[in-house]
């Protein structure tokens, strides 16, 4: 049976769990970034007009999932952008993403709330007995 | 949280028992009410600060505790670098020197009321809030280093401020010994653009009301008396601050202290490269928190100079509430240097206290207490036991109770903004999402927690405000 992709939010006290998953490590990653933008904006509002590409590394995979949510953070509040569509690569623990978005317009986005990091906490890559891999933090805003 | 597993010393008091890796008991200060609500996790996290290296007397959580990274939200811990003391980027948080800064208008309500609207309009115009927004100030690679290293006495000499405005600010308002070198490209890219804006979450600006007054004496001293209208400013170290907190965490949790109870208290001794990295890299980022809200107290008083020419603005005080600070404080009858970590904690210095500023010196230092745009915030002042009971701390809000998952779903920002205007609270935001994410429900009772910093001795209550108008990011 085909895992399907998918993404959503869990509770924390101050802040916002993101979590993703998917059939492949990849698609778990891509999943865990949409459920990231969903935190700051509408991602159904979200144009992909201008491509970025980004490089991580890290010695596991978690740490390798906290430094690619990071580095998307880092690029959304650096260009100003919001990013709708996220493509990854992996492999070991170094990995090639690259994410699709534009300018904000806090409006049209329906911006909610700046993502300031994403955390140590509840940080867990998981591929379960079932095949369906799981990727998850909490992120500070 | 289980009352089972603490021991109760009084009835704002409940000790972990040192046991297991503790080296150290942990002590939580609340009523019975907010330590039923309380974060299990809260009990668990003190626990692990207690079992670090160096850490001296016990790990202490205030009354907002709650669920944190590594550290609790609300906690305080001091670690000694002669006992191999360490320090932690999770312990002081992301948003590097967070904290609330409050300005006298001068103003009584009477002289708002009609006006509010007018005010409202000219702060939200001035003030740069929200994700994506960007500041009017851009910083070149020397002069970032210099406010880096200046903090709010650079700001001041850019013309951002009075010069009396610096002896409000704890330390005079420039961490020292605050390191440019250690604070990553990335870091002051981010930082480029972002100088004089306040944020979004739970960031804001208000025009309170003092509604009430418990301690008259001190009001006084403070300078507040019933119906005064006072600004109040909770920001942090925006951009810069996040990304030497995301920088450090990830090298601490590579190359930091082993072994740790949990991956998330990753830790440096005070006294090896990395912390001392850390150490130069923080300070500096406090000082661009402080020279933030420094430039935003300079854009305040140009909103009000367009429609209430008369405010004056002055500061009553400036606090920090996600910080690691060195201080001097007596460990078993010896006075010890120790590295003072507080989480979503207040400095709380009782009068007479050599680092206040000496027209509060009498009195004691305001403790800033923040709330939520549809209640209350707090003045409240520390007290001499504070420093026996927590290294002279308190708390710093009131702490969600509602995630702002649940939060958004149960309220909607349009129709909160609306009930929130009848009830006299003019609210200025571009996000109606985020406004609901910051509904009033969505926090700990505020009054519940000044009352129980109060009765537990670390602060005490001084004044009351209310929210008039609320600029939320």
């Amino acid at each position: 049976m085909r895992i399907m992709a998918g993404w959503e939010h869990f509770s924390h006290g101050s802040d916002i769990g993101v979590r993703g998953f998917g059939h492949t490590i990849e698609e778990a990653f891509e999943q865990t970034a949409l459920a990231l933008t969903g935190v700051v904006a509408d991602i159904s509002r979200i144009g992909q007009r201008e491509k970025i590409e980004v490089h991580c590394e890290a010695p596991d995979l978690e740490l390798l999932l906290m430094s690619w949510l990071n580095a998307i953070i880092y690029e959304m509040a650096v260009r100003t952008m919001l990013f709708g569509e996220f493509h990854v690569v992996v492999s070991g623990c170094s990995l090639m993403g690259t994410l699709l978005g534009e300018e904000v317009d806090p409006e049209r986005h329906h911006v909610a709330v700046e993502a300031k990091g994403a955390t140590l906490t509840a940080l867990k890559v998981v591929h379960n007995q079932d095949g369906q891999w799981v990727a998850q933090c909490v992120v500070d805003v | 949280m289980n009352r089972q597993s603490l021991t109760r010393r009084s009835d704002f008091e409940w000790v972990i028992e040192a046991s297991g890796c503790m080296r150290v008991p942990g002590i939580i200060y609340a009523g019975e009410k907010l330590i039923d609500e309380m974060d299990e996790k809260v009990c668990e996290q003190l626990t692990n600060v207690a079992s670090l290296p160096g850490i001296c007397r016990a790990a202490y959580a205030m009354p907002d505790a709650h669920w944190g990274y590594g550290f609790p939200i609300g906690g305080v811990a001091a670690f000694d670098p002669d006992e191999g003391g360490v320090i932690s980027a999770g312990g002081v948080g992301f948003d590097i020197s967070c904290g609330v800064r409050t300005l006298h208008t001068g103003l009584i309500a009477d002289q708002v009321e009609s006006r509010k609207g007018e005010i409202a309009d000219s702060l939200f115009k001035n003030v740069p809030a929200g994700v994506g927004s960007r500041g009017a100030i851009h910083l070149n690679e020397q002069e970032m280093d210099e406010m880096l290293l200046g903090g709010g006495r650079w700001a001041v000499a850019r013309g951002y401020g009075r010069p009396e405005d610096l002896e409000y600010i704890e330390e005079g308002g420039c961490a020292l010994g605050a390191k440019p070198e250690f604070v990553s490209h990335e870091a002051k890219k981010r930082q480029a653009d972002e100088m004089g804006t306040l944020g979004s979450g739970n960031h804001y600006l208000e025009v309170q009301r003092v509604a009430e007054i418990f301690d008259t004496a001190t009001a006084a001293a403070f300078g507040l008396r019933l119906n005064d209208i006072v600004v109040s400013i909770h920001c942090g170290s925006r951009g810069l601050g996040h990304q030497v907190g995301t920088d450090y965490l990830k090298a601490m949790v590579i190359e930091g202290h082993r072994p740790i109870p949990d991956r998330e208290l990753a830790c440096a001794p005070i006294r090896s490269q990395l912390g001392q990295n850390y150490l130069g890299a923080m300070r500096a980022a406090t000082n661009c928190a402080l020279a933030n809200r420094q430039i935003i107290t300079h854009l305040v008083r140009g909103a009000f100079a367009e429609v209430e020419p008369g405010a004056k603005l002055s500061l009553l005080y400036d606090v920090s509430h996600n910080t690691c600070k060195i201080e001097r404080h007596a460990i078993n009858g010896t006075t010890r240097e120790l590295f003072v970590h507080r989480k979503g904690a207040t400095r709380s210095l009782g009068a007479g206290h050599m680092d206040l500023p000496l027209s509060l010196r009498g009195a004691g230092q305001p403790v800033l207490i923040g709330g939520t745009m549809g209640t209350e915030s707090y003045v409240l002042v520390g007290t001499g036991e504070s420093e026996e009971l927590a290294f002279s701390s308190a708390c710093h809000g009131a702490g969600r109770s509602m995630s702002r998952t649940a939060a958004s779903k149960k309220w909607q920002g349009r129709k909160l903004i609306d009930e929130l205007r009848e009830e006299g609270v003019l609210i200025r935001t571009r996000s109606y999402r985020g406004v609901a994410e910051e509904a009033p429900g969505a926090y700990k009772d505020v009054n519940a927690v000044a009352r129980a910093a109060e009765e537990a001795k670390l602060a005490r209550r001084v004044v009351r405000l209310v929210p008039l108008i609320c600029v939320k990011g």
